[in-house]
């Protein structure tokens, strides 16, 4: 205790004076640049230049001290010499390399425009120490981007700068491939691709393509990262980029050779991208050899153990996002190099650290294993048997469903949800490891996105063979899945409903009476008005589900039949795709079906004249299910099926029925035949 | 037909082998069956040629004399099961494949080349036969043909059946993918970290087998009926891009050896650089430069400046062909050296011989040869370490400032303690020497293609040329008596005697000698002679280190370690 309270007291005078020491010559410094002598100025300046450099709290003392509007001042003044101008935009350069907080108050000073309207200036080494600034506050994650944009004359005129000196081809394109953000609107759903236009309307590609050759290691590089910024999600670049010929050479075989073995890690990732970028966007054929042999393996390579952290979580993003789509080159990647074995490793970071970066590592490094492992298993039933028996992998996934971070939950769900379209899976591996509970978990208070992939998981545990049906039904889910079918967006309505659906297929009475009464007759006819044909559609199958078994049917149509027969009306009344008005009338079909619920059917008569009509329909499967609802109302052994073929008979059915008989497709002829045979007996 | 194939350059009894037809009753060849044979065989002649340009981009470090590269599949190490065909390329499996115990294999005709680097083959399935039990990989000589490979010690395999990989064991590790008729398998082995690992249809599966053997051949295993696989040792492009792999290790390797660490030693790391340069100077006499260098480097030079300077005028009449100035001049400043050493002395005045010949020799040009001067200057030289750039240009920019004769000799010289006189014999040799001599030759005919006559044209001098030879007959008649027979020398007398049997010697199959670089050999043991005699080393420390450099490189590629691939001495000397 005593040495510890010693040793501040005989520092802490120390510390006091070299901070007040240093203030007073930033004071010294900052009071130079006031000098009536324009020759002492521009020494000021130099000095100040060799004082601050490497120095941040030199830095920070000269920002506080107001040194930064004197000497954007002093840039700005056409009266100043071109030299001093010069050494002005140096320190302030100098002094955006310091902290976020430096780039804060220079950008609060308006150093952009400042600097910008610098680039207006004739001289080269005045415009290079300019971007050179400019380029270090727009790497910077605080500065805005749109202060790039602002001023619709600047791109034009970076663009025109480009061919003056290897230098402003370097910050230039370093500036773009920073400041070229696509924002994902969450009012649209979609990406804007605004700042990609802008450039590519004033020529980026053309003026850019040529810097992909040049002799500079650091302008090929930036130029390349520009490319890859600008062709993300970006159709009309890509097309673009395609056709672009630099030195005689296409630009896919240009970034081909960026990715050879003997090219820095760096490139060879960012030409990978470029590549993967301008397939995804439909530029590029998944199948072509500057894929399947370059681009593919160039991105297993990145995942390797030997490369670095940040590099082995892009490379298995980027590789997860090119294969998405692809059954083939998924089941390309899952036998190249050992891949869904070498992903095992991205899990054996350390999960408990003391430092906070080591923990961003490990989250982003389980967070990118996910996302790989989930585009690989997305098609191919091999694959996703592979997956599951990676070690340990089901537990890493049960384990990932609850972490502290967003992204990993995240894609710990999308992990399991593409595991989940195995129906082996569903009954080994996931009913071994319980993965309903955590993922029931999740779905009690999640974000959106993690709602979505959740709830269409627990669509596919809901399945009819799925062991884990069961403990989730116990589990009180019904009330979960009926507020989702509330919710605002058309994905997470479609997936409640349909695990409402899945869950109705063959089950109980109880259940069955649990998911009406919770889910409300209200809510169920909404979502049978609702915008959005998937929801519609789920909605008449879990109609169809709880209106199946002759006791169930009658049960439901005798407490809800007077509003299921006004749903079914104005479904069929109404414009609907062919796919709708047949499950609808497989509903009546079904409601056909019951003993007392057939009357509902028999006393409609303007419900019988829709079936007729169908069965008259130009579509065969319409036919065929209004064919069928008749079959079953007729059907001999049944109470009260004489009267009930009398009456249709009355009105014309076995004449149709008659004339069906000589269809030409084979079901519906055969369904038919043994409607009327029910009139023969 | 015979004069097709003769224009072509090959013998018929080589062109059978190669197409594949065995003409045990030395029957001729009929006249229709000749149009498709020469079609077949001017593909194989092809297929031939881009096979060894292939192995040479490949593996150039590669010493084919000592460790020849595998071209195809041994017609002697294989199981009697095994048939081949197509060049031995195509490997059919003609047992009854009914148990395992009807396995069989075929080695390659010869072992991997550490040298290699990396090597890698490729073997494309034609049909899987009945049940393609087929397996690929590696084994050791001697290794038993009536297995597949993998299933025992020293043997390595990737089996078709269930993609497993075998390690020297009968049971399989779960591997890669299976793989049947119509797939492409490649087996790569790293004799740098000593791994393997095989690729299907041109895509990577990773590692297979670690810690390998050395002295491995590629191996194949055909165990049903109907099974045929053909392979690719550089007959034809490969599906994967091996070289890509390749480009991967070389920079790895050169990464290696800029990051190779000097430790606290790096004060007399430099100190010992500027030892070596200096000492390089002083033993080719370039006296300016060396007192320049010693000067700006604080270093003493451990010859009198006087001895270098003497060492340097003989080199120079040498290397200008003025032979018979330069016996004279050793003579008289080292008088017992040529007199203790007499095959020395016989080799200078054969040299002087051919130099009577050529007409450049002071004897024969006082006799009103060619001009001295066109002799003086001294065409076709050497490249400084193969580099051509670097003589072009510093012999210009030098060439304003000393006189020519000079400038010339002392960058012609550098390539003498490296090449010829090195007894490590460390240049790899007559491939790049030829190309050298090849392009003097065309300097020669180029220059003096008008003017060239016999000792420069002069009646005179031819009879002192024949004079001389007389002289010489005597001398390695009396050589014989006294110090019994030398076939070295007997066959440079012999060599040199040829010259005179032709009408133009220049164009002649001995005109070589009469080369100007043939100076350098001459001159660079009278060189190692004087020094030797002063209790100097007979060769630079610098020419030795990278001799052993480059001797160090053969030996690790005779020890099996395969990093001397991607090490080229030539690659640092620029």
């Amino acid at each position: 205790m005593f040495g510890v309270t010693i040793i501040p007291t005989f520092l802490w005078p120390e510390i006091a004076t070299s901070a007040c020491e240093v203030t007073a010559t930033s004071r010294h410094y900052v009071d130079r640049l006031f000098d009536p002598d324009p020759q002492n100025v521009l020494q000021g300046v130099i000095d100040m230049k060799n004082a601050v450099i490497g120095n941040n709290r030199q830095k920070a003392n000269l920002i506080v001290l107001g040194a930064v509007p004197r000497l954007l001042y002093l840039l700005q003044q056409s009266s100043s010499s071109l030299e001093l101008r010069t050494e002005c935009a140096v320190v302030l350069g100098s002094l955006a390399m310091g902290t976020e907080n430096n780039i804060k108050s220079l950008v609060d000073c308006h150093i952009i425009p400042a600097l910008l309207q610098g680039l207006l200036c004739s001289d080269l080494i005045f415009i290079e120490a300019c971007l050179r600034c400019l380029r270090t506050v727009f790497i910077s994650p605080v500065t805005p981007v749109q202060l790039l944009y602002t001023d619709p004359t600047v791109i034009p005129h970076l663009m025109s700068l480009l061919s003056r000196s290897q230098h402003t081809q370097e910050y230039i394109t370093q500036i773009f491939a920073h400041c070229c953000k696509v924002t994902h609107s969450s009012f649209l759903g979609f990406l804007t691709p605004e700042h990609q236009t802008v450039l590519f309307n004033h020529g980026a590609i053309q003026n850019i393509a040529p810097l992909l050759i040049s002799p500079s290691f650091k302008v090929r590089m930036q130029a390349l990262k520009c490319f890859s910024v600008l062709a993300y999600e970006n159709a009309q670049v890509s097309m673009t980029l395609v056709n672009v010929l630099v030195d005689g050479e296409q630009l896919s075989q240009v970034f081909v050779r960026m990715m050879q073995r003997d090219k820095p890690i760096e490139m060879q990732l960012t030409a990978a991208k470029c590549l993967t970028y301008m397939c995804r966007a439909g530029a590029i054929r998944t199948d072509d050899n500057c894929i399947v042999l370059k681009t593919l393996p160039c991105l297993v390579r990145m995942c390797s153990k030997e490369r670095l952290l940040e590099e082995r979580v892009e490379g298995a993003e980027t590789l997860a996002y090119l294969m998405e789509p692809d059954i083939e080159l998924q089941r390309i990647a899952s036998v190249t190099d050992h891949l869904v074995s070498m992903l095992a490793d991205y899990f054996k970071y350390p999960k408990t650290s003391v430092l906070d970066h080591d923990l961003k590592h490990a989250h982003e490094l389980r967070q990118a294993a996910f996302k790989l492992y989930a585009s690989l298993g997305s098609n191919d039933e091999d694959i996703r048997k592979k997956i599951t028996e990676t070690e340990n992998m089901m537990d890493r996934i049960v384990s990932g469903l609850s972490e502290s971070s967003i992204k990993v939950r995240l894609a710990a769900v999308r992990c399991l949800h593409s595991l989940s379209r195995s129906v082996q899976q569903l009954r080994t591996s996931f009913h071994d490891h319980a993965v309903w509970k955590p993922l029931m978990k999740l779905l009690q208070n999640a974000p959106d996105e993690v709602l979505v992939m959740a709830s269409s998981t627990l669509c596919n545990l809901l399945l009819e063979f799925s062991p884990s049906k069961e403990p989730i039904l116990e589990s009180g889910v019904i009330e979960l899945l009926c507020s989702l079918t509330q919710s605002d967006s058309p994905a997470l309505r479609v997936n409640g409903i349909w695990a409402l659906m899945n869950m109705a297929f063959q089950a109980d009475q109880k259940v069955k009476v649990e998911i009406v009464r919770a889910l409300g007759t209200e809510q169920l006819f909404r979502l049978l008005s609702d915008p959005d044909t998937n929801v519609l559609m789920k909605t008449l199958g879990l109609l169809r589900n709880l209106l199946s078994t002759r006791p169930h049917i009658d049960q439901v149509m005798s407490s809800h039949g007077k509003q299921i027969m006004q749903a079914v009306t104005l479904i069929l009344e109404g414009e609907h795709s062919i796919e709708v008005k047949e499950q609808t009338l497989c509903i009546l079909a079904n409601i056909a079906d019951g003993n007392t619920a057939k009357e509902l059917i028999m006393t409609n008569d303007d419900m019988l004249q829709k079936i007729k009509y169908y069965m008259g329909h130009s579509n065969v499967k319409l036919q065929l299910a209004a064919t069928f609802c008749i079959s079953n109302l007729i059907w001999n052994e049944e109470d009260g099926s004489q009267e009930r073929q009398d009456k249709l008979r009355d009105m014309g059915f076995v004449d149709i029925l008659h004339k069906l008989t000589q269809a030409s497709d084979p079901n519906l002829c055969d369904r038919a035949k043994t409607a009327m045979q029910q009139y023969l007996a | 037909m015979y004069q097709v194939l003769k224009e072509v350059g090959l013998d018929l009894e080589r062109a059978n082998q190669i197409a594949g037809f065995h003409t045990n009753n030395k029957q001729k060849i009929g006249v229709p069956f000749a149009a498709v044979f020469l079609i077949n065989f001017l593909d194989v002649c092809y297929q031939e040629k881009e096979l060894n340009q292939r192995l040479k981009r490949l593996y150039p470090a590669v010493n084919e004399q000592e460790t020849p590269l595998p071209r195809s599949w041994s017609p002697k190490d294989k199981f009697s099961y095994i048939g081949l065909s197509q060049n031995n390329l195509r490997v059919h499996y003609k047992g009854h494949g009914k148990t395992p115990k009807d396995a069989a294999s075929v080695r390659a005709t010869h072992p991997i080349p550490a040298a290699c680097g990396v090597y890698y083959f490729e073997v494309k399935i034609i049909s899987k036969g009945r049940d393609g039990y087929m397996g690929i990989g590696l084994s050791a000589q001697g290794v038993n043909m009536n297995r597949l490979p993998g299933w025992d010690k020293h043997s390595y395999g990737y089996h078709g059946d269930d993609g497993h990989s075998f390690c020297s064991s009968g049971t399989g590790q779960p591997y890669g993918p299976t793989f049947t008729t119509g797939d492409v398998i490649g087996c790569c082995v790293n004799l740098i970290n000593n791994t393997c690992f095989y690729t299907k249809n041109g895509h990577s599966l990773g590692i297979a087998f670690t810690d390998l053997p050395p002295n491995l051949y590629p191996t194949v295993g055909l165990q049903t009926p109907g099974e045929v696989v053909d392979a690719n040792f550089g007959q034809h492009p490969f599906v994967f891009d091996i070289e890509d792999y390749m480009r991967e290790w070389r920079t790895k390797i050169q990464a290696q050896i800029d990051r190779f660490p000097i430790g606290e030693r790096e004060g007399e790391w430099q100190a010992m650089i500027q030892k070596m340069v200096a000492s390089y100077l002083v033993h080719h006499s370039y006296c300016a430069t060396a007192e320049a260098f010693a000067k700006s480097t604080d270093q003493a030079v451990h010859e009198e400046l006087a001895s270098i300077k003497n060492r340097q005028k003989i080199q120079k009449l040498v290397l200008s062909g003025r032979m018979g100035e330069a016996i004279e001049t050793t003579q008289q400043l080292y008088p017992s050296l040529l007199e203790r050493n007499q095959d020395l002395l016989f080799m200078l005045k054969v040299r002087q011989f051919i130099e009577m010949v050529n007409g450049t020799d002071s004897e024969v040009r006082c006799l009103g040869g060619r001009s001295p001067k066109s002799q003086d200057s001294y065409p076709g030289s050497p490249r400084l370490f193969n580099s051509p750039v670097h003589k072009a240009s510093s012999s210009q920019t030098y060439q304003t400032e000393q006189n020519n004769a000079e400038v010339e000799m002392e960058l012609d010289h550098f390539s003498n303690g490296v090449s010829e006189s090195s007894s490590n014999g460390f240049l790899n040799g007559s491939s790049t020497h030829g190309i050298d001599l090849e392009e003097c030759d065309g300097d020669m005919v180029d220059s003096a293609q008008s003017k060239r006559q016999l000792c420069g044209g002069s009646q005179a001098a031819i009879e002192r040329m024949i004079q001389f030879g007389r002289e010489l007959q005597s001398m390695s008649e009396h050589l014989r008596r006294e110090r019994g027979k030398n076939s070295a020398n007997k066959k440079m007398l012999k060599d040199a005697f040829s010259l005179l049997a032709y009408s133009d010697p220049w164009s002649s199959p001995v005109g070589y000698q009469l080369d100007s670089i043939q100076r350098e050999p001459v001159c660079s043991t009278l060189n190692s002679a004087i020094l030797e005699t002063h209790n100097l080393p007979k060769q630079p420390p610098l020419a030795l280190s990278v001799g052993q450099a480059a001797q160090c490189l053969s030996l690790m590629a005779r020890t099996g370690s395969g990093s001397c691939a991607f090490a080229s001495v030539d690659d640092y000397l620029h």
